[in-house]
């Protein structure tokens, strides 16, 4: 099995060279049917991949270079469950996403496409690496593809506004990497992770392997987002055409959390594993991420801003459950990585439909327009409801994952503060929702600020197409918590993943893995709490946002009060995403010096 | 093997992202960031440099002949391909703020903020 690794980065590859090489000379449906093919292979050929990859890590060693007596030589693709279900994710919604662009993206469908087929076959490369250096290279390509993604529609300020905060900030971060990975190497003189593991494993860690780790894990929450890294984020969402939000949104930031997983449990868990600072400061900026994120998503009335806000806000609680460093944390960061995929993917399809209906996206003066769009609306409160993590919907079995994880460690306040955050997120989008698509509500609010201006989408879309991807994605999304079978194989795969001598054995050919015992295929139980947390998530959310929708009915005392004491924290909070990039860039700097030296303090002692 | 290369790609590094973090000018910031991921090279190549070693081309050469890493020398032809294309689309976008706002301070560019 170890030919299907290589195949999903080169099928990509190879059919995003053809259509950008063969452009203007073959007739489009053809070239249509060549990426939407190219992309469902690649698709499908994750899932085959997914079922070897259950029974033995798949291993594939570029030109043959196999390892002698346990020494690392070439450059491998190590590919474990989470690494083949990741693939499966990437490609699904890279799939939706080239399919809702059929129409959706006019005349500039192809550079597009070839620019989308790009992104794909880098973020597989990326999930499946088993090396240091090649894991920078995926990275930085992904990037390149989505910085032009994201400035695609340069005819108004905002898209290269956003394009150039996304490529400076995201380019830092590649170069922090870059830094990390030479120091890394200066230490242990190898670039493979199983090797670097092994040789951290001996000996004392020393001051070198802290900058080290605080370089990439950095690097890489740049990419995913996390605060105070964060910012570019809302830039780059709120003007990105809509299915680049899609896979921005739904798997190419979360990627950036897989890879803190990935180097933690592969390499610095040899020497930090006796200690749980790493992970205690990767739950903290988890929990700060969450609430942070969350409240900022509810003072949002751009559509896609919001959203990004909430893609932030949930990543942060898959931060928090990476950070409990145990199997149920991580199995609940894979459950909620699957469904907030779909989940976000749907609803930025949607905001895509209603940016293309209406010729704007902004929430107050959406007002009541799109009463009467039965399957959008559906899709927008399914997608919401999902994402808050009501029992048995969308993100809930993750959700509950991690808090299992938390309460096995004696930490039951984070469950309180992760499910707020989820509440304030998914009340931005109720409340959206509701004035768009019911007409409830007022239609002036002195709380979202000012209005951006937006360019109307003049495009001869075939509507039907559109809406039944977003409904396909978020019917997928919603599922997520009740496929029976889905909860325990997480599991597994979070307990392989954090093996990380097995992993060494495996990939370093020392010795083949036992083939895992028989999985029970039942929907995973959760505990009583978790329904409690989800129910009680879920009125909060509806509450909030009947709140925000029906402020000026709150007795005027209560109003006056809240108006006094919320206004200035809200004034701070909107001043600090200043969407401007030399504030990103100092807050990057800020943030690193700050996680490295807790590190530092931490680890060194 | 003195730390003065170490020094010096962090003093690089530092004084790159300053020149990020303040500049007004989107052109002086992409060459900003190249200053900032030529530290990663200077740092590459002193973690690959052997005293007295020879260029790492073994055709011909004594076995146990002492050669510099070559592994380094990749990874930074690699780096610098990789900033090519990033720092490319960024002068490309900053073509396209001048066409759109007449500026390429990136201050003047912030319609989108809060």
């Amino acid at each position: 099995m170890s030919w299907v690794p290589p195949l999903l980065v080169a099928i990509p590859l190879l059919s995003a060279a053809v259509v950008a090489g063969l452009d203007h000379m073959t007739p489009e449906p053809i070239q249509d049917g060549l990426v939407v093919a190219a992309s469902t292979a690649t698709t499908v050929l994750a899932f085959l991949l997914l079922w070897h990859a259950e029974s033995h890590e798949v291993v594939h060693w570029f030109g043959g270079w196999q390892p002698r007596h346990g020494v690392a030589l070439g450059i491998a693709f190590a590919v474990g469950p989470v690494a083949a279900g990741m693939c499966v994710v990437i490609g699904i919604v890279v799939t939706l996403a080239l399919v809702y662009s059929l129409t959706f993206m006019g005349e500039a469908s192809r550079p597009f496409d070839a620019l989308m087929l790009l992104a794909l076959g880098a973020m597989c490369g990326f999930a499946m690496s088993g090396d240091l250096f090649n894991l920078f290279v995926w990275l930085e390509l992904m990037a390149v593809a989505a910085y032009a993604l994201t400035g695609f529609q340069v005819e108004q300020l905002g898209p290269v506004q956003g394009a150039v905060n996304f490529a400076i900030t995201n380019s830092i971060g590649g170069y922090l990497f870059a830094v990390g990975i030479a120091l890394l190497y200066a230490r242990t003189g190898t670039l493979n992770l199983a090797q670097i593991g092994r040789s951290l494993a001996h000996g004392p860690a020393g001051g070198i392997v802290i900058v080290a780790m605080t370089l990439l894990l950095c690097g890489f929450m740049i990419k995913g987002a996390v605060v105070p890294f964060h910012l570019w984020a809302a830039d780059a969402y709120a003007v990105a055409p809509a299915p680049v939000c899609a896979v921005l949104g739904g798997v190419m930031t979360d990627i950036g959390l897989i890879g803190v997983a990935r180097l933690y449990w592969t390499v610095f868990d040899a020497p930090f594993g006796h200690s749980h600072a790493v992970g205690d400061v990767l739950l903290w900026l988890g929990i700060v991420t969450a609430l942070l994120a969350g409240t900022m998503s509810f003072l949002q009335r751009h559509l896609k801003r919001m959203l990004a806000y909430s893609v932030v806000c949930h990543i942060g609680i898959m931060l928090a459950g990476i950070g409990l460093l145990d199997s149920s944390g991580l199995a609940g960061a894979e459950l909620m990585f699957l469904a907030h995929a779909l989940l976000t993917a749907g609803l930025f399809f949607v905001a895509g439909i209603v940016h293309v209906d209406h010729a704007m996206i902004d929430e107050l003066h959406l007002h009541g327009r799109a009463r009467g769009c039965w399957v959008p609306a559906l899709a927008w409160f399914g997608g919401t409801i999902g994402l808050v993590g009501t029992p048995y919907v969308g993100i809930y079995l993750g959700h509950a994952a991690i808090d299992d994880g938390a309460t096995e460690l004696g930490r039951p306040w984070v469950l309180a503060l992760l499910w707020l955050g989820s509440a304030l997120a998914g009340a931005a989008l109720l409340r959206a929702g509701a004035r768009i698509f019911l007409g409830w509500g007022d239609a002036e609010d002195p709380l979202l600020g000012e209005a951006m201006e937006e360019e109307p989408l003049d495009r001869n879309v075939l509507r039907p197409l559109l809406v039944a991807v977003a409904a396909v994605a978020v019917a997928a999304g919603i599922a997520v918590s009740v496929v029976p079978g889905l909860g325990q194989r997480a599991e597994y795969a979070a307990e392989r993943f954090r093996d990380r001598a097995g992993y060494t054995a495996r990939v370093l050919g020392d010795r083949a893995m036992a083939p895992p015992e028989s999985l029970p295929v039942t929907i995973r139980h959760t505990t009583l709490e978790s329904l409690i947390y989800g129910g009680s998530a879920t009125i909060l959310a509806v509450a909030l946002a009947l709140v925000g929708l029906h402020r000026r009915r709150l007795p005027r005392v209560v109003g006056a009060a809240a108006a006094r004491t919320l206004a200035p924290p809200i004034h701070v909070l909107r001043s600090l995403h200043s969407g401007v990039v030399g504030d990103y860039v100092t807050w990057v700097v800020v943030g690193t010096a700050v996680v490295g030296g807790v590190w530092a303090a931490l680890l060194h002692g | 093997m003195s730390y003065l290369p170490y020094a010096v790609a962090a003093w690089i590094c530092l004084v790159g992202l300053a020149g990020v973090a303040t500049s007004r000018n989107l052109i002086h910031l992409a060459i900003c960031l190249m200053v900032t991921q030529s530290s990663s090279y200077i740092l590459l190549l002193s973690v690959g440099y052997v005293e007295h070693g020879k260029a790492p081309i073994f055709k011909g050469t004594k076995l146990g002949t002492t050669a510099v890493d070559p592994v380094v020398q990749a990874l930074t032809l690699t780096d610098i391909v990789v900033s090519v294309a990033v720092i490319a689309l960024i002068l490309a976008l900053a073509l396209d703020a001048h066409r759109l706002s007449g500026t390429v301070d990136p201050d003047g560019i912030a319609d989108i903020s809060g």
